[in-house]
């Protein structure tokens, strides 16, 4: 064949039509992800984090944070039974869940703002599925050993040997799953008693659920699914490509300086050439399997491990390193075409998230410190709507309520406004006909009056007057008010 | 059924012979985990019909080797429900009254008990929240015919009103004036316009509030007393009020001297037990009028 025949073949040698593309089957079956351990300044910060990170999950719930008698003193407890939120210093009630709904709110923007400046670090370090995956695989490494012996292990017949190896492993997996799903529960209950109860039996039908679930998904998560999760359930990685720009910081395999790639011999030029030996060491320490010098793509989970299995290797043949590095397309472009990097933080999409986010914390911060303590709250009774007594005044009966979130107990003293010459009675109190109250609640929690209100015929000017219920705290003089319809008859 | 199996010829996957617009199916096998997970539904099936009420006969059905019945589960629960209740209502139906207010947990039970003791069998007369209706009494305001006392109100749910099955009901009559002849009607007219002026009202014919005060010393000052405060000895209203059972206008006063209503309640002693007793009584007198 003339040399511009083989020429021509070669240029369309793996073309492949559509019809041949499409007899690639459908399904792909698991192929099962082998990590090799990996030693370097990413792997560094990845230990510095997940420990950083199970620490404050498995320790948290003991910390304790004095709010005086009668409250619990877990620093972060959800009260499911009490209807209470505790963190720290702040204490939510029902009603008040819409700080929920910011915090998460916060936390979503945060990542957006996080992925746009640094790709997917939520995913390669912080993300629970990562740290536990990471726990787990070391693990497995201390028990079956590293990527081949693991690899040659699976492939063995079975032994007493491996039967050992495979079943402690599961057992410490199954012990720290274990201990993750016993502390999530920990974050509902008064935490040193509840272990006792746990362990003795006495804890309730829904807290042995709990924990077995969490349990069992913590050991199916990170022990078998491991980056199924991220690849297949994850919805994150879906729409990550939005967040992402030719700014954002993210795991990058430098061709124009790696390629041509191709196996290198000791002592020959490296000219005309690129760095990239093809060893694949960045394919064998990734946890999801990946070659990362096909570019960005979905399965990548940020993590880096690449970049220091690759260093680890540029070092031995002594190019340069950093050939896969956290770096910008923008900057891969400049750096293609020899011109200087440029990093840009400040651009309209992070200015915008930093704005939003700092509008939602400032709002946040002013309703948590503006937050009230004592809350009136007023129920017209509906039958009777109003009673003629037999003098000819109009009675209205109300179902008055004082939220007392302090952890003293409130006295107060209830007045009335809006119509002259309205009284009151209590219900349960002797005075009758009074023009001021007194009414006291117990610490944190809702005081329920019934309260007669009753108006002279004489002073009722329409079937439907506004009146007011004024509520003062008699310790800190603080006041809220109240208002309800006083019903009678038409005139 | 096909009678040919056609195979597809992109996956070499057999076709169902099913085709829609040109697209054929194909057979693909169903996914493992899907196939034994419908294998286990179908084990379990099985299992549950032999355990539990399922096939039925032609003449009653097959009951489950378990032997489990719906009613009985709802019966044990209805059981379980009154055993818990059982402290409360053994306290409330001995404990006396005044002694039952005063115990936070008791009166708590005890209103909303009686509550739903109220709703079922005295709203609808007396109105939800004792608002009361056109000719039933409120129970809400502070007129009470037969006293509103806890001891009275309980008296008179316990005997009723003119229920003649009880021998010690409440009872009072009031002889129908003009039917019996012993007020003509301009009498009549006359003591309807006096028994007006004890409330406080301008009688509409001051001469005949004069001639009808005279009437009322003789005939009705008895029952309902000279300053027309009533007798709930008796049961008689007090006429010195701004409230009117029957009604306040001229006629309807003159009304009900000519031929007076009264009204019935049952005796709820018997019909319920002491504790719903005890328990209403605490209600009724929790609604505003109570003394």
């Amino acid at each position: 064949m003339p040399d511009d025949q083989t020429q021509l073949y070669a240029d369309t040698a793996d073309v492949q039509s559509r019809e041949e593309q499409k007899k690639a089957p459908l399904f792909a079956g698991h192929v099962k992800v082998y990590p090799k351990k990996v030693a370097g300044v990413v792997r560094r910060y990845k230990w510095a984090v997940l420990i950083g990170l199970l620490a404050i999950y498995y320790l948290a719930p003991w910390l304790r944070w004095d709010r005086g008698a009668g409250v619990p003193d877990q620093a972060i407890l959800i009260d499911l039974p009490n209807r209470r939120a505790y963190f720290f210093f702040i204490e939510i009630w029902p009603q008040e869940v819409y700080y929920l709904t910011v915090i998460l709110i916060v936390a979503a923007l945060g990542l957006f703002l996080a992925t746009s400046l640094f790709g997917r670090i939520w995913c390669g370090f912080t993300c629970p599925q990562t740290v536990w995956t990471d726990l787990f695989m070391w693990v497995e490494r201390l028990i079956e050993g590293d990527r081949n012996a693991r690899m040659r292990l699976d492939k063995a017949r079975m032994t007493t040997g491996k039967a050992a190896r495979k079943v402690s492993k599961h057992a410490v997996w199954l012990i720290i799953a274990f201990a993750t799903g016993g502390a999530w529960v920990l974050y509902f209950q008064n935490a040193p008693t509840f272990v006792v109860d746990f362990f003795t039996g006495q804890a309730g039908v829904g807290s042995y659920f709990f924990v077995g679930l969490f349990t069992a998904t913590t050991y199916l998560l990170a022990g078998w699914a491991r980056e199924q999760v991220c690849t297949y359930m994850c919805p994150w990685p879906r729409f990550q490509a939005a967040l992402l720009d030719e700014d954002s910081l993210v795991v990058t395999y430098q061709s124009w300086r790696g390629e041509p790639r191709g196996k290198h011999k000791r002592g020959t030029s490296w000219d005309d050439r690129g760095d990239c030996i093809d060893c694949k060491a960045c394919v064998s320490v990734c946890p999801t399997g990946i070659d990362i010098r096909d570019g960005i793509q979905l399965e990548c989970i940020g993590c880096g491990l690449c970049i220091d299995a690759c260093n680890d290797i540029m070092d031995k043949v002594g190019r340069p390193r950093e050939l896969i590095t956290f770096d910008s397309e923008r900057n891969q472009a400049l750096a293609a075409e020899g011109k200087p990097k440029r990093m840009r933080i400040v651009r309209p999409r992070t200015i915008a998230y930093v704005v939003v986010l700092a509008l939602l914390i400032g709002a946040m911060a002013i309703g948590l410190s503006s937050r009230s303590t004592l809350e009136l709250t007023l129920a017209h009774d509906r039958s009777p709507l109003f009673v003629t007594l037999s003098d000819g005044d109009i009675r209205n009966g109300y179902e008055v309520r004082i939220l007392n979130k302090t952890h003293e107990e409130g006295v107060y003293t209830l007045a009335l406004d809006g119509i002259e010459g309205a009284t009151m009675s209590i219900a349960g109190q002797a005075a009758d006909d009074v023009v001021e109250a007194t009414l006291t609640a117990q610490p944190d929690s809702i005081a329920s009056y019934r309260v007669f209100v009753t108006v002279p015929a004489a002073d009722l000017t329409s079937d439907r007057v506004l009146l007011n219920f004024i509520l003062t705290d008699v310790s800190t003089g603080a006041t809220v008010l109240g208002e309800e319809a006083f019903r009678g008859p038409e005139p | 059924m096909p009678t040919k199996v056609e195979k597809d010829a992109l996956t070499g996957t057999e076709t169902t012979g099913h085709e829609w617009d040109g697209i054929k199916e194909l057979n693909n096998p169903l996914p493992r985990w899907w196939l034994y997970i419908f294998y286990a539904t179908i084990i379990f099936s099985v299992i549950w019909m032999l355990l539990y009420p399922s096939v039925p006969w032609l003449n009653g059905y097959f009951g489950g080797l378990l032997g489990y019945q719906q009613r009985e589960v709802i019966e044990d629960q209805i059981g379980n429900a009154r055993q818990a209740q059982a402290q409360f209502l053994d306290a409330i139906a001995e404990s006396d009254l005044t002694a039952l207010s005063e115990d936070p947990d008791l009166f708590q039970f005890a209103l909303t008990g009686g509550e739903a003791a109220y709703n079922n069998n005295c709203a609808p007369c007396h109105g939800l929240g004792g608002a009361g209706q056109a000719n039933y009494p409120v129970l809400a305001d502070d007129v009470w015919l037969w006293g509103g006392s806890m001891e009275d109100i309980h008296h008179t749910l316990d005997v009723g009103v003119r229920w003649e099955e009880n021998q010690d009901t409440r009872f009072s009559l009031m002889p129908a004036y003009g039917t019996l002849g012993i007020f003509d009607r301009d009498q009549i007219r006359d003591v309807a316009n006096y028994v007006l002026t004890l409330s406080g009202q301008a009688a509409p014919d001051p001469e005949a509030a004069e001639r009808g005060a005279a009437l009322y010393a003789e005939q009705c000052a008895l029952c309902h007393m000279d300053d027309g405060s009533g007798d709930r000895l008796q049961g008689s209203p007090a006429l010195n009020d701004q409230l009117w059972l029957y009604g306040g206008e001229l006629e309807e006063i003159m009304a009900q001297i000519s031929a007076p209503r009264h009204g019935v309640m049952p005796a709820w002693g018997g019909r319920l037990d002491p504790a719903t007793l005890n328990m209403l009584t605490l209600y009724v007198h929790s609604l505003g009028g109570g003394e």
